[in-house]
């Protein structure tokens, strides 16, 4: 789950670590409101779940009404690299000397969080940690005992962070950790976090992602991930509401399958056969016939979809199960959107091949088979 | 002709009496598999099947002399099982449950520094050695006897390579599933060294996905220490950036790492054929047998 940039910053600010002023508004007259309250100069930011929204004319520094007004506009309603813009977050501007980074985040080739600092903030750290690999200092943690001060000391140090702001950018840096480690965060980071002239030090971005897995135990956040979920692809929020792995894709070959390796080899398949995957879709292990039924419904709403094929290899997934499904999803049209190409194998394979209404699906033995079926229907549909 | 586990392998089940551990204890039991007892908090001294369950590992490793475990525990209290499982002397552990929160996977990751328990998992199918004996969920029924070890990070891709080489007259060694999440205890890297150092696996299959360096951390290793042959597949080369594709793990980050191209490159430099399709990795196996 990601945090919206508001979020992140309340749950930053709770924890002490100093956020600019700052008011979420959903109309042009709420953010007029809002900047006056807070004084112009400020910063309208739109809040959605995309980087580079700056670049994207997603953020405005206004001067006075009027500005407010037209950034609102402009802002409020806009469509940012595809998610609709619901709020922006309308923020003191502050005054800044220089920019840093620091975040924490898990270092899977060593099993160990990795908490980081540059004085290279307030651009894309990507791009920096690929060209100039040591302009960002790093410092690995031992999970079970948490991040020590004197960790976090050095690597501010090593970062070559002035003095004058080291004791407050460590504690950030610990802060951050704390936070880490108490939500369940994948990643945090601010970028920048700005040092004022009087050498103040205050996040001026948020990012926070949490650990899905772990939601469980953080009824807060979970509650957050409602509220904020106010943008976003509508057949990805029906996949969250079925409980689905869902990634919609640009083709028109619908892709159900069980087991994420086997689905992601169905894609590469559909592409290597000359057609376009239009969803990745994991219906997961040990799925019920109606499970298979809510992913045919989900599938079908992709108004791109041409045509659909189903990969099951039965472990703990049934064939016969996923055959009922299949025939329940689809005896329930009074004719069937686009063909349905099926391939199981597997436990109870043979148990569904039985079952399966054949009339209303193309049956494949094999993988390739199928994947090259679906291919050619998806090419026959698109040119009708 | 195996690695971790054959027909002597002593089996505790953690989570025995839930939904899953009593389905798949059945299963592994009609395989062969030798499944002396159960551990579940507060069930000890019931039994399930004939198996005797223990409300403690250390009290069925004690009893029942057993030297490996499979955790069906959900993902809530699983951390806590894998950590309970490390505490006895058993010489491995096989974490079936999926959904194991990241921050619990990297305590116990630093757990595992510590003793000298292999862990394999989690999110993971298990591990099999066919006509022996197989720890997991995995279908028994689709394997077969023979040479060709198999290490894989996805359940249902193992059982369609797996299929692949059965139907062509290939048999396996020992397949092992180590599991999608980004930290897991077997890595590829410490499955190819055991199958390079079993004389009887004559080749080896590896199927990765995007995400992480794993597979780059493979390659290195083949090149450099093994001399037995392997083939690859690696699975997601159509997955768009920064999405997540199922599995915890396979997210291709924005900056050129972790990709399948530079996967398939990093295996070829190591003279690793990686197939195209699921039909091509058998295709480059029987070349080598």
């Amino acid at each position: 789950m990601k945090l919206h940039e508001y979020q992140a910053k309340g749950v930053f600010a709770e924890a002490g670590i100093p956020v600019p002023e700052s008011e979420l508004a959903e109309t042009v007259d709420e953010v007029v409101d809002a900047a006056g309250r807070i004084g112009y100069p400020v910063a309208v930011k739109a809040q959605v779940q995309v980087g580079g929204r700056g670049k994207a004319g997603g953020i405005e520094l206004v001067d006075d009404e009027a500005e407010a007004r037209e950034a609102a506009d402009a802002i409020l309603g806009m469509d940012l690299k595809g998610l609709h813009v619901g709020s922006v977050l309308v923020e003191e501007a502050v005054d800044f000397t220089d920019e840093l980074y620091v975040g924490v985040t898990m270092d899977r080739t060593v099993g160990r969080p990795v908490a980081m600092v540059s004085t290279r903030g307030g651009v894309n750290i990507e791009e920096v940690a690929e060209e100039d690999p040591d302009a960002i200092a790093r410092v690995h943690v031992d999970p079970s005992f948490g991040m020590h001060p004197y960790q976090a000391r050095n690597a501010v140090y090593d970062a070559g962070v002035d003095r004058e702001v080291a004791r407050d950018v460590a504690s950030v840096l610990t802060t951050l950790y704390d936070l880490w480690d108490d939500k369940d965060a994948t990643d945090i980071e601010v970028n920048p976090l700005m040092v004022t002239a009087d050498d103040e030090v205050i996040a001026a971005d948020a990012v926070m992602n949490v650990d899905d897995d772990a939601l469980f135990r953080h009824p807060d956040l979970r509650e957050m991930e409602e509220e904020g979920d106010v943008d976003g692809d509508d057949l990805e929020a029906k996949a969250d509401e079925y409980g689905f792995d869902y990634v919609r894709l640009d083709g028109d070959v619908g892709i159900i399958g069980n087991g994420a390796g086997l689905v992601m080899t169905t894609l590469d398949l559909v592409d290597y056969y000359g057609g376009a995957p239009a969803n990745f879709l994991d219906i997961g292990g040990g799925a019920k016939a109606e499970r298979v039924t809510n992913a045919l419904d989900m599938v079908f709403s992709d108004p791109n979809v041409e045509s659909v094929v189903f990969n099951i290899f039965g472990g703990i997934t049934r064939g016969d199960e996923v055959a009922k499904g299949i025939n329940e999803a689809l005896e329930s049209f009074e004719e069937i959107p686009k063909p349905v190409v099926v391939r199981l194998a597997g436990t109870n394979a043979e148990e569904g091949m039985e079952i399966l209404n054949t009339d209303l699906v193309t049956v494949e033995g094999t993988l390739e088979e199928a994947v090259q079926r679906a291919v050619e229907f998806a090419d026959a549909e698109g040119e009708q | 002709m195996s690695i971790l586990v054959d027909n002597d392998t002593r089996v505790v089940v953690q989570g025995i009496t839930g939904g899953e551990g009593k389905f798949h204890t059945e299963q592994m039991a009609e395989y062969g598999t030798n499944v002396v007892a159960g551990a579940v908090p507060g069930k000890g001294g019931q039994d399930v099947n004939g198996i005797p369950v223990y409300d403690t590992v250390a009290g069925a490793v004690e009893e029942e002399d057993a030297d490996a475990s499979v955790v069906f525990v959900p993902p809530a209290f699983a951390a806590d099982a894998v950590f309970e499982a490390l505490d006895t002397d058993l010489d491995l552990v096989v974490a079936i449950t999926e959904g194991v929160p990241q921050q619990d996977m990297a305590r116990v990751y630093k757990r595992l520094s510590e003793v000298d328990t292999r862990l394999i998992g989690p999110n993971c199918p298990g591990l099999i050695t066919p006509g022996e004996a197989k720890l997991g969920i995995l279908p028994g029924n689709i394997f077969a006897e023979g040479n060709v070890g198999l290490v894989s990070r996805s359940g249902t891709l193992t059982y369609q390579v797996v299929d692949n080489l059965t139907k062509r007259g290939i048999g396996q060694s020992t397949a092992v599933g180590i599991g999608g999440d980004p930290i897991i205890g077997t890595d590829f890297v410490d499955a190819l060294s055991l199958f390079e150092d079993d004389p009887e696996t004559e080749a080896v299959v590896m199927c990765g996905e995007i995400g992480g360096e794993d597979e780059e951390e493979a390659a290195a290793f083949i090149k450099e220490h093994m001399d037995t042959p392997v083939a690859g597949f690696i699975a997601g080369r159509t997955a768009p950036p920064g999405k997540r594709m199922g599995h915890a793990g396979a997210i291709v980050s924005g900056s050129g790492t972790g990709t399948a191209q530079s996967k398939i490159q990093a295996l070829n430099d190591a003279g690793v054929p990686v197939g195209d399709t699921p039909d091509e990795v058998v295709e480059n196996v029987e070349q080598f047998l």
